[in-house]
C-alpha cells in the first residue's frame, strides 16, 4: 500500500472518530433555531467530494459503525445509510467535478437530507413505532437548512485536514495546467 | 484500467453494503449476550471515558451556544408569555365572575328556601346597567315584561332586599334600590317585632334608617331588620315586599327611648356589587 493511501486512511479514521465524538458529546446538545446540527453527513459529503466514491463509501461505513456502537443502536443501520451517502457524494465529484463555491453547501444539504430520510426509512422498515408527521418533516427540513449554513466552513476544515494526504486535487491540477499552458506530462514535472 | 477501477469501486461498494446488511441481520438475530452486543459493550467501555472527557472539555462551548440560544429564545418566550399572561388574566376574570355568580345564585336559592320565596315565582335576572353616581339608587336588569316582570315587584338577592321594579319594557327593567330617597319600606326588627319605616339615611347614601318608632320600642345594635309585608288587614295598601325578607342589621340607635328615636341600618345586600338579582313576580299571599 502506498504511503499516501496509508496517510489518508489514518487521517480519515481520526477525522471520523473525532467527528462522532464531537457530534455525540457537544453538537447534538447545542440547539440552534430549535434544532441540532448534524456534522456527520457534512463531513461525509466533504470526504466524498475530496476523496472520491470509494473513500466516501468506506468513510461512511466506518462512521456509521462507530456511531451505532457509541450510541448503542442497531449495528449496521447508520453504516448502510452513510455508505450510500458517501458513495453518492464521491460519484458526484467523479462524474461532474463541480467547480462552484456553492457545491459544498448544496451537496452538504443534500447529503443531510438523504441521510435523515434514509435513516428514518430504515427505522420504519425495522418496525420502530413513530408516526410520519409534519413534526418529523419540519425537523428534517430545519436540520437540512442549518447544515447547509455550516456546510462551507465544515468543508474547508475537512479539506485542510485531508489536503496533505490527498493524491491530487483536480482543481489544483487544472489551475497548474492553465498556468503552465497544458496538461502535458512535462508540466507536472 | 478504467474497467479495473470501475470493478474495484463496485466490489468495494458491494462489500460495504453486504457487510452492513450482515451486521444488521446478525445484530437483530442474536440475543443481548451475543457477539455483536459484546463488541458493542467493549467499544463502549473504551470510548465512554473519551466521551466523558470530551463532554467535560466541550462544556464551555455548549454553555456558550446555550447562553446565546437562550438569550435569543428569551425574547420570543417573553412575547409568548405575555400573550399567555393576558389570556390567563382574562380567564381568571371570567372565572371570578362565574364564581361570584355561582355564590349569588346559591345564596338566592338558600333565601328562597328559608324565606319561602318560591311561592312568589322568583325570576332571576342579570344586572346589565348601574347608576354610576355616588347616590347609587337604581340598576337595570336584563329581564322585562316578556318574563312576567311588572312595576312595583320586589327585587332581592341572596343577601336580602334590593329594591323594587320601577320601569319595565319588553326585555328589561329598571330597579329602584332601597337607598333611593323616594323609597320607604315597611320593616320589622325580627327578634323584638318592633315595626317602622325604613328609608335612606340622609347624607349616607349607602345606609338606611328605621323611623316611625315609639319611645317604648327597644332597638339595639346588632338586631336584624326584615320586611314586614302588608300591614293593613283590609289590604287596600298592599306592600310590594313579601314578609321576612332580610334587609339589614342595626348599627346604632339615635336618641334611644325617645319619641324621635331612629335606628341606623346597614343593608345586607352589597348594592354596589350586584350581578344577579331575583324579581318576585307574584305578590305575597299573606
Amino acid at each position: 500500500m502506498r504511503p499516501s493511501i496509508v496517510q489518508l486512511v489514518v487521517r480519515l479514521l481520526i477525522l471520523g472518530a473525532l467527528t462522532v465524538i464531537l457530534q455525540v458529546t457537544a453538537v447534538s446538545q447545542i440547539e440552534i433555531f430549535g434544532t441540532n446540527a448534524d456534522l456527520l453527513p457534512l463531513v461525509l459529503a466533504a470526504v466524498g467530494l475530496l476523496s472520491g466514491s470509494i473513500a466516501g463509501a468506506c468513510f461512511g461505513f466506518f462512521i456509521g459503525l462507530f456511531l451505532d456502537l457509541a450510541l448503542v443502536q442497531t449495528i449496521g443501520v447508520s453504516s448502510l445509510v452513510y455508505v450510500a451517502v458517501g458513495y453518492w457524494c464521491g460519484r458526484f465529484r467523479e462524474l461532474r467535478d463541480p467547480q462552484s463555491a456553492l457545491v459544498p453547501l448544496a451537496v452538504g444539504g443534500a447529503a443531510t437530507a438523504a441521510a435523515m430520510i434514509g435513516y428514518s426509512l430504515m427505522q420504519f422498515l425495522l418496525g420502530v413505532d413513530g408516526p410520519v408527521s409534519f413534526l418529523l418533516a419540519r425537523e428534517i427540513l430545519a436540520t437540512v437548512l442549518l447544515n447547509a449554513i455550516i456546510a462551507t466552513p465544515v468543508y474547508a476544515i475537512v479539506r485542510w485536514i485531508l489536503r496533505p494526504a490527498l493524491p491530487d486535487d483536480p482543481r489544483r491540477r487544472r489551475r497548474r495546467a492553465y498556468t503552465t499552458g497544458g496538461l502535458s506530462p512535462l508540466s507536472r514535472a | 484500467m478504467y474497467d479495473k477501477t470501475v470493478r474495484r469501486r463496485r466490489v468495494v461498494l458491494g462489500l460495504l453494503v453486504a457487510s452492513s446488511l450482515i451486521l444488521l441481520t446478525a445484530y437483530f438475530g442474536e440475543s443481548a449476550g451475543g457477539g455483536l452486543h459484546s463488541v458493542q459493550r467493549g467499544v463502549l467501555d473504551v470510548i465512554s471515558p473519551i466521551q466523558e472527557g470530551a463532554s467535560r472539555a466541550l462544556k464551555p462551548v455548549r454553555d456558550l451556544f446555550g447562553w446565546t440560544g437562550d438569550t435569543l429564545d428569551a425574547k420570543g418566550q417573553l412575547k409568548d408569555l405575555r400573550k399567555e399572561n393576558d389570556a390567563l388574566r382574562q380567564q381568571n376574570v371570567t372565572m371570578q365572575a362565574q364564581l361570584r355568580d355561582d355564590q349569588q345564585l346559591r345564596s338566592q336559592v338558600k333565601l328562597n328556601e328559608t324565606a319561602g320565596l318560591a311561592d312568589n315565582a322568583p325570576v332571576a335576572a342579570r344586572v346589565i346597567g348601574e347608576d354610576p353616581s355616588l347616590w347609587f339608587d337604581q340598576i337595570t336588569i336584563d329581564k322585562g315584561s316578556s318574563a312576567g316582570i311588572r312595576t312595583n315587584q320586589a327585587v332581592v338577592t341572596g343577601q336580602g332586599l334590593v329594591g323594587k321594579v320601577s320601569f319595565v319594557w319588553t326585555s328589561g327593567a329598571t330597579v329602584t334600590l332601597i337607598t333611593n330617597h323616594d323609597m320607604q319600606v315597611g320593616a320589622t326588627v325580627s327578634d323584638s317585632g318592633v315595626k317602622g319605616l325604613l328609608a335612606v339615611d340622609d347624607g349616607h347614601p349607602t345606609q338606611l334608617v328605621l323611623k316611625s318608632l315609639s319611645s317604648q320600642d327597644v332597638v339595639k345594635p346588632g338586631q336584624t331588620v326584615v320586611t314586614s309585608g302588608t300591614l293593613s288587614k283590609v289590604g287596600r295598601f298592599p306592600s310590594p315586599y313579601p314578609r321576612n325578607i332580610p334587609i339589614g342589621r342595626v348599627t346604632s340607635v339615635d336618641d334611644p327611648g325617645q319619641d324621635d328615636q331612629q335606628a341606623h341600618v346597614r343593608p345586607f345586600a352589597n348594592l354596589r356589587r350586584l350581578d344577579i338579582v331575583e324579581v318576585l313576580t307574584k305578590a305575597d299571599r299573606s
